[in-house]
């Protein structure tokens, strides 16, 4: 039989905002337990909340940049369970009227080399309140609660279940963590939970236009093990439909050192939570002359940009992509190209290159890039004009990395400071290629006359020993000629 | 709408309301009357309403994103039952 999984992702970004959603306490990670747990996070009586408009406004930012609808008003509601961790005996989050309803992601996907498109529609993203931290481990028998996290503002977003593999759930969320990071509502960490995956997960005869009973994962804080989990729960699945067993619907904790899915909790429905709109918050209007002005403050959104790089600089989707990961990234290509207008994919060739493995390898980020986009573009001018050679250019780009501004300073304070740095290192090192070609045509004399064993394999019919007379060539310049050059006048002298 | 007596235990349950029989029953008879009186509102024709959120007819204010509390930890945690290493203790709660 062929199954086809069908997966729909729930991913809570945690809103970059000062303070909490309806309180004036701080958000700042690591604080010590409790310190930033104000009287209305702890739910005291007699606390009313109060709306952050940072976290709407973020909340309106996403839903430009996914083309959805905004909706005004828009309600809050409370969401009923008991947990200690939340002491008001509620969330209050968003029901009817969410903040963002429709809206879609467009999806790039590079498997095998083969480049793919796919449309991921939006159910919604609402505006909601996180709940505190329990820690289970050894106080007397008794749990301790950490109420710092309470109030963080969430925006929770959920997918449609368009996605069909693990691979599109991935490509799905990496799109949206870029989303969010690139637009500047979320920062993205993953270790910290400041973004989060749950995945619903369920299987059906391929054809089929029913879906199947699904089975919540809950808490995947990476890509790696979202990806295992899926594959793992549509297995588990496939294997109880096909011994003739049916699906129950439950939540499940994906274990990542056993690599498995197990059941946390049979699964609420909607009722259980008893939504009813929060007489403590008032409707919330979110007016036209609002929209406008956060729209004028977006940024080219990442997927416009991409098209941009694919159209424009004839760069393929994979080069667009990584070149799009975050603004830091395509802000500092884009600067290349600024000084290299002429050559695109040589600039995207170096900066996902070279410059990416220099900072990777010293964990840094592309912000701080010791290289400034002009002292890159010069050295890639050099390749393009031929006073160097590739292979030169390497070691050139090592010993400008050495000398460059070690200190960890955005390259945009850097404007105009030392951009002649490779003309300085190719010119001081001699290293410049010999274009003369009457001193190439001495060094293929030269390399000829001491070589005449290669000379006798080449006229008997061995083109191997052409490539190692071009060596030898090579190696008399030091790395210095153009190989081009080489194999013309090489070719040239040995047919004469 | 006809409301069961397990429906109002299972609500009491959610709400972690202790009721007993003879309240369950009570209330049984309670919130059927109100359901009643909603079954006879939903005759009223609301088609072209908007239907209202909240009693008063006004929008949320929003406050500025600043942080405007101090740490009051030790003020706080001076009223609960048991504390430790800054935290609040309970009942262990597992699921």
């Amino acid at each position: 039989m062929q199954w086809e999984t069908v997966i729909g992702l729930e991913v809570h970004a945690q809103l970059s905002t000062e303070s909490k959603i309806f309180s004036g306490a701080s958000t700042a990670f690591g604080a010590a337990p409790n310190a930033e747990a104000c009287a209305v996070d702890l739910a005291l009586p007699g606390v009313l909340p109060v709306l952050n408009r940072g976290a709407v406004e973020r909340a309106i930012r996403f839903g430009l940049a996914v083309g959805a609808k905004v909706n005004s008003p828009s309600i809050f509601a409370r969401k009923n369970y008991f947990y200690p961790d939340l002491p008001k005996g509620y969330q209050i989050s968003q029901y009817e009227l969410p903040v963002v309803e429709g809206g879609h992601i467009q999806l790039q996907i590079v498997q095998d080399g083969k480049e793919q498109e796919k449309i991921v529609r939006l159910v919604r993203a609402h505006l909601e309140e996180d709940a505190g931290k329990s820690l289970h481990e050894d106080f007397h028998g008794m749990s301790g609660i950490d109420l710092n996290r309470a109030g963080t503002p969430l925006l929770e977003i959920v997918s449609e279940p368009d996605m069909r593999s693990s691979v599109e759930a991935v490509a799905y969320a990496k799109t949206l963590h870029t989303l969010v990071r690139w637009i500047g509502i979320c920062d993205g960490n993953m270790q910290e939970g400041s973004f989060r995956c749950d995945a619903n997960v369920s299987v059906r005869l391929r054809g089929s236009d029913k879906l199947g009973t699904r089975c919540e994962i809950k808490n995947l804080n990476s890509f790696r093990f979202l990806e295992k989990a899926i594959d793992y729960e549509a297995r588990r699945q496939i294997e109880i439909l096909e011994d003739g067993g049916s699906i129950q619907q439950q939540t499940r904790l994906f274990d990542p050192e056993k690599g498995e899915t197990r059941a946390m909790r049979s699964k609420e429905d909607a009722q259980d939570y008893r939504y009813f709109p929060d007489p403590d918050l008032l409707p919330l209007e979110i007016s036209g002359n609002w929209i406008e002005e956060v729209k004028k403050g977006l940024p080219e959104l990442p997927q416009q940009m991409r098209t941009r790089l694919e159209h424009d600089y004839g760069l393929s989707m994979y080069d667009a992509l990584l070149l799009t990961a975050d603004r830091d990234i395509s802000e500092y290509y884009e600067a290349v190209v600024g000084k290299l207008p002429s050559d695109p994919k040589l600039c995207a060739n170096w900066v996902m290159g070279e410059v990416s493995a220099y900072l990777n390898n010293e964990g840094r980020s592309f912000d701080v890039c010791p290289l400034s986009p002009a002292q890159l573009a010069q050295l890639l001018l050099r390749i393009k004009d031929g006073t160097i050679s590739g292979k030169i250019a390497k070691d050139v780009f090592r010993q400008m990395w050495a000398q460059a501004d070690a200190e960890s300073i955005s390259w945009k304070n850097r404007e105009g400071v030392d951009e002649g740095l490779a003309d300085r290192i190719i010119d001081s090192q001699g290293l410049r290629q010999i274009s003369d070609s009457s001193a190439l045509e001495n060094l293929v004399y030269e390399v000829l006359a001491a070589n005449p064993k290669s000379v006798e394999e080449f006229k008997a019919g061995k083109e191997k020993a052409f490539n190692a007379l071009v060596g030898q060539v090579m190696k008399a310049a030091r790395g210095k000629a153009n190989p081009a050059q080489v194999n013309e006048i090489l070719r040239k002298k040995l047919t004469e | 709408m006809s409301l069961s007596l397990d429906d109002v235990k299972r609500v009491a349950n959610l709400a972690r309301i202790e009721i007993s029989e003879d309240e369950a029953r009570k209330a049984l008879i309670q919130l059927s009357g109100i359901f009643d009186l909603i079954e006879q509102m939903q005759a009223v024709d609301t088609s072209a309403i908007t239907p209202m959120s909240h009693a008063q007819d006004v929008m949320q204010r929003l406050r500025a994103d600043a942080v405007t509390e101090i740490d009051q930890r030790e003020l706080f945690q001076s009223v609960a039952p048991q504390v430790e290493a800054g935290l609040y203790l309970v009942p262990k709660v597992i699921e």
